[in-house]
C-alpha cells in the first residue's frame, strides 16, 4: 500500500524555512531555464510567423540570403510572365522586386548602434504581406522619399516617429507610417520605395530578390519549381516560409550558452535538493521505521520520498513560472545570422516553455531525491528506532 | 584540540552533507568564474601590444557592402601606418551547414597579411608556398587536426554570398593562441571567379607602427574618405570583434543577470546547510557555552564552518574553470570570437572573495541564533 501523499505535503509544511530555501533554489536554476527558453522560443515565432505560404522568394542561383541575392532587374519582367502568379487589385501579375540593404542607426538609448533591415519594394509588395498592418499614419508613396517603420523600430531608434527624417543612404527620408508586423522577422525592418532606395545605395538595374505570389499554397510550390527551372532566369524560388524557418540557426549561439550554463545550475541545484532530502531523511529515522512496522514496504517508502522531492522541485518549478511571467513580452534584439542585421523578438513564456521548465525542476528532483529515498527505505528498522 | 581543528572536524562532520554542499557550491562558482572570465575578455582585458596597434576600416553603413581596392594604396599612404591587407568574409559551407562545420574563411593578400597578424605563427617555408600558389590556403593548426588536414591535402568550399566553390590546397598551418577556426585564401582566387567583385574588399586590417599614431590615423582615414561615395569606420580589431558579440544582444545585461541568480543560489545553499547543520547541534551549543565559551567564540566557530565551506567549494568550482574554459575557447561555440579567455588570478581571487562574502553572510544569522540561545533550552532540546 502507498503511502499518502498528504504525508509528504505536511512533512514540507513541518519544515518550512528548509523547504523554501531549497525550492527558491531550484526556483532561481529554473528562471535561468525559462529566460533561455523564452528567448529561443520568441525568436522562432519571429521567424515562423514570417512568411506568407503562397508568396515564392526569388534568388539568384546558389545564393541562400536575400541581402547576397542580387540579380539583373531585366529578368524581372521574365519572372513576372510565369503562369500561376496570382492578379493583383489592378489585374496585373502580382510581383515585387526589391532591394534589401543594411543600415547602421543608433539605439534610442545611447548604448550603441546596430544594423537595421531597410527594404525596397514595389507596390505590389504592400498587398503581398497583409499580416503588416498599419498602425499609424500612411503606406510611403512611389515616387517619394519616405518610409514606414515597425512598432519596435520606432520604440528602439531614435528619429522614427511620423513626422521624422531619417538620415541613411545619400539623403533624409521622411517616416510617414508605422506598421505592426505582430512578431514576425518584419518587425525589425524599415520599408520604401525600391526605385528611390536603388538611387539611393546605386543599386539601379538589379533586384536583391523579387516576391510572385500564388493563389494557394499547393499553386505555390509548383511556382516555386517553375522558377528554379526556367533555363532563361538563373533563378531559384523557395517559399517565403521556408526561408524564414532557416534562419531561426540565428538563435544558435544564445542556444548553446544557455545549455552549458542551465546544465552547470541544474547539478548545482541537484545536490542542494539532495541535501535537504537527506536531512529529512535523517530528521525521520525513527518515523521510516515506524512505518515500515506498521506494514509499509520499501518500496512504499522509496516511492514516498522520491515524491516529496518531486513536490519540492514542483514547487520550485512554480516559483520560478511565477518569477519570469512579469518578463513575458519583453523586447530584445539579437543578430540574423543571414542578414547580418538586428532581429527584434519579445520573450515568450509559452505552454510549451513552461512544461519545459516543470520538466527540468522534475528531472533536478528526482536526482536530487532519489539516493536520499533509496537511503531510506535500507535502513535497519531496529537501529532506526532505537536511535 | 586547536579551536581550527575543531573548526574542520566539526565542518566535516556530517561528511554526506559537506560534499554535497560543497560541490553544489562549487558548481555554481564554477559558473560565476566563467562569467566573471567572460566579462574581463570582453571589456577589461587588454590586447596584445601589436594588436591594439591594428585597425579595422570598413563600410560605414554595413559590413555587407564591400570597399573600393583602390581604397588600400590611399590608406597606405598615411604617415604611420605600415601594411594594409584586404579581407573579404567567404562564408562558404564545408561539408554542410551544421554549426559543427561553420569555421570562418577569408580571402586576402598573401603577401601582406601576416604583417597585419603577427599574432599567427607560421614556418617561413609554408608561408612561401602560401604565396606561391594562388590556389593555396592557410589553415588554423587546429582547423586543420579537426578535419585532418596536411599540407598539400586538397578541399573545396561550397560558395554561398559568392558563386564559385574554390577547390583550395593547404599550404601552410599557422598558430596562434587561442586558435581562431579560420582559413585564409588568395582573393585573387576569388576576383578572378566572380567577376563583379573584381576590385573590392570586404574590409582592411591596417597595422600601425607606434601606438601614439593610433587615434589620429583613425581620425585621419575616415576623414579621407568622409566625401568618398564609401564612408568608412574605422575601429579596432578588438571593437570590431566586439560588434559580433554586442549584436547577439545586451550581453551585459546577460551576464550579470546569470552572476546575480548564482550568487543567490550559492547564498540559498550555504545557509540551508548551516541552518541545518546548527539545528543538529543545539544541545552541543549550549554545551560549549556551559563550559565558559561566550557568545561571540561560538558565534566565529559556526561562521568560520560556513566559510570553510564556502571557500573549499569556490576553490574547487576555480580548479574545474580552468579546463572548462580552455575548452570553451577552443570548442565552436566561441563562435570565430579569438579572444583570450583565461582564468587569472584577478578573477580567482574576485570568485574566492564572492565565496568569503557568502560564507559569512550565510552562516551568521542561523550562528547568531545558535548564540543566543538560552543555556537551559538548548541542553532540554531534543534534537
Amino acid at each position: 500500500m502507498a503511502i499518502p501523499i498528504s504525508y509528504n505535503i505536511r512533512n514540507l509544511k513541518l519544515r518550512k524555512g528548509l523547504t523554501i530555501m531549497t525550492a527558491l533554489g531550484i526556483a532561481l536554476t529554473v528562471t535561468t531555464a525559462i529566460f533561455l527558453m523564452a528567448l529561443l522560443a520568441g525568436l522562432q515565432r519571429a521567424f515562423v510567423s514570417s512568411g506568407n505560404p503562397n508568396n515564392v522568394l526569388v534568388l539568384r542561383k546558389g545564393s541562400e540570403a536575400e541581402l547576397s541575392g542580387g540579380f539583373d532587374a531585366s529578368l524581372f519582367p521574365t519572372l513576372t510572365t510565369l503562369p500561376g502568379i496570382a492578379k493583383d487589385s489592378h489585374g496585373q501579375p502580382m510581383a515585387s522586386g526589391e532591394l534589401v540593404v543594411v543600415i547602421i542607426l543608433p539605439r534610442k538609448d545611447g548604448t550603441g548602434e546596430v544594423n537595421v533591415t531597410v527594404r525596397g519594394m514595389m507596390p505590389d509588395g504592400l498587398e503581398m504581406r497583409p499580416s503588416a498592418k498599419l498602425a499609424e499614419g500612411r503606406w510611403f508613396q512611389t515616387g517619394q522619399r519616405e518610409v514606414v517603420v515597425s512598432k519596435s523600430i520606432r520604440d528602439r531608434f531614435s528619429h522614427a516617429n511620423i513626422g521624422d527624417t531619417m538620415e541613411f543612404g545619400k539623403g533624409s527620408w521622411k517616416v510617414v507610417g508605422v506598421f505592426d508586423a505582430g512578431g514576425s522577422a518584419y518587425e525589425s525592418e524599415v520599408w520604401g520605395d525600391v526605385n528611390q532606395m536603388a538611387s539611393d545605395f546605386d543599386r539601379q538595374g538589379g533586384y536583391s530578390s523579387a516576391y510572385v505570389r500564388a493563389t494557394d499554397p499547393v499553386a505555390a510550390d509548383a511556382l516555386k519549381n517553375r522558377v528554379s527551372d526556367d533555363q532563361r532566369l538563373k533563378l531559384e524560388g523557395s517559399l517565403e516560409t521556408e526561408y524564414y524557418a532557416k534562419q531561426t540557426s540565428s538563435g544558435a549561439p544564445i542556444k548553446y550558452i544557455g545549455i552549458v550554463v542551465a546544465i552547470i545550475m541544474a547539478i548545482g541545484s541537484s545536490f542542494a535538493a539532495m541535501n535537504t532530502m537527506y536531512a529529512a531523511v535523517a530528521y525521520r529515522g525513527r518515523e521510516i521505521a515506524t512505518l515500515r512496522v506498521i506494514g509499509f514496504s520499501r518500496p512504499a517508502i522509496l516511492t514516498s520520498f522520491v515524491l516529496e522531492s518531486l513536490l519540492l522541485a514542483l514547487l520550485g518549478a512554480a516559483a520560478g513560472i511565477l518569477l519570469m511571467l512579469p518578463f513575458n513580452g519583453m523586447e530584445t534584439g539579437t543578430s540574423n545570422a543571414v542578414t547580418f542585421s538586428e532581429v527584434v523578438f519579445a520573450l515568450r513564456i509559452t505552454p510549451e516553455v513552461a512544461g519545459a521548465a516543470i520538466v527540468f525542476a522534475l528531472i533536478m528532483g528526482l536526482v536530487g531525491g532519489f539516493a536520499p529515498a533509496w537511503h531510506a527505505a535500507r535502513q535497519n528498522i531496529l537501529n532506526a528506532l532505537r536511535g | 584540540m586547536t579551536l581550527s581543528g575543531f573548526i574542520v572536524r566539526n565542518t566535516f562532520r556530517n561528511k554526506r552533507r559537506s560534499v554535497l554542499t560543497l560541490i553544489s557550491i562549487s558548481f555554481s562558482l564554477l559558473l560565476l568564474t566563467l562569467m566573471i572570465s567572460i566579462w574581463r575578455s570582453f571589456y577589461v582585458d587588454q590586447v596584445a601590444p601589436e594588436a591594439a596597434r591594428r585597425l579595422i576600416i570598413r563600410d560605414r553603413v554595413s559590413l555587407a557592402f564591400f570597399l573600393p581596392a583602390y581604397y588600400r594604396d590611399k590608406i597606405r599612404s598615411i604617415p604611420g601606418v605600415t601594411a594594409v591587407a584586404p579581407l573579404t568574409w567567404f562564408g562558404g559551407r564545408y561539408i554542410d551547414d551544421r554549426p559543427e562545420h561553420f569555421f570562418a574563411q577569408l580571402a586576402t593578400d598573401p603577401d601582406e597579411y601576416l604583417k597585419v597578424a603577427s599574432d599567427k605563427i607560421v614556418p617561413p617555408d609554408q608561408l612561401k608556398a602560401w604565396q606561391q600558389d594562388r590556389a593555396g590556403a592557410l589553415v588554423d593548426v587546429t582547423l586543420a587536426k579537426k578535419y585532418g588536414w596536411k599540407l598539400g591535402d586538397r578541399i573545396t568550399l561550397q560558395g554561398t554570398i559568392f558563386e564559385v566553390n574554390p577547390e583550395l590546397t593547404i599550404r601552410a598551418i599557422y598558430q596562434r593562441d587561442p586558435p581562431q577556426n579560420a582559413l585564409y585564401f588568395n582573393a585573387k582566387y576569388l576576383e578572378e571567379a566572380v567577376p563583379w567583385f573584381k576590385g573590392q574588399a570586404g574590409w582592411y586590417s591596417t597595422q600601425i607602427g607606434s601606438s601614439g599614431d593610433v587615434a589620429r590615423v583613425s581620425g585621419e582615414i575616415d576623414d579621407m574618405f568622409r566625401n568618398s561615395p564609401l564612408q568608412t569606420k574605422t575601429e579596432s580589431e578588438k571593437a570590431f570583434q566586439l560588434g559580433f558579440v554586442a549584436s547577439l544582444g545586451n550581453v551585459k545585461a546577460f551576464i550579470l543577470g546569470i552572476c546575480g541568480a548564482v550568487v543567490f543560489t550559492i547564498m540559498l545553499v550555504s545557509a540551508n546547510t548551516m541552518a541545518m547543520s546548527v539545528r543538529s547541534r543545539t544541545r552541543e551549543v549550549a554545551l560549549l557555552k556551559t563550559l565558559g565559551f561566550t557568545r561571540q567564540r561560538v558565534l566565529s566557530i559556526f561562521v568560520s564552518e560556513s566559510v570553510a565551506l564556502a571557500v573549499a567549494g569556490g576553490v574547487l568550482g576555480i580548479l574545474v574553470a580552468i579546463p572548462v574554459i580552455w575548452w570553451l575557447t577552443r570548442s565552436f561555440i566561441a563562435l570565430g570570437v579569438p579572444l583570450a579567455m583565461k582564468v587569472n588570478l584577478q578573477t580567482a581571487g574576485l570568485s574566492l572573495l564572492v565565496a568569503l562574502t557568502l560564507g559569512i553572510a550565510s552562516g551568521y544569522l542561523p550562528a547568531f541564533n545558535a548564540s543566543r540561545m538560552n543555556i537551559v533550552d538548548g541542553l532540554r532540546h531534543i534534537g
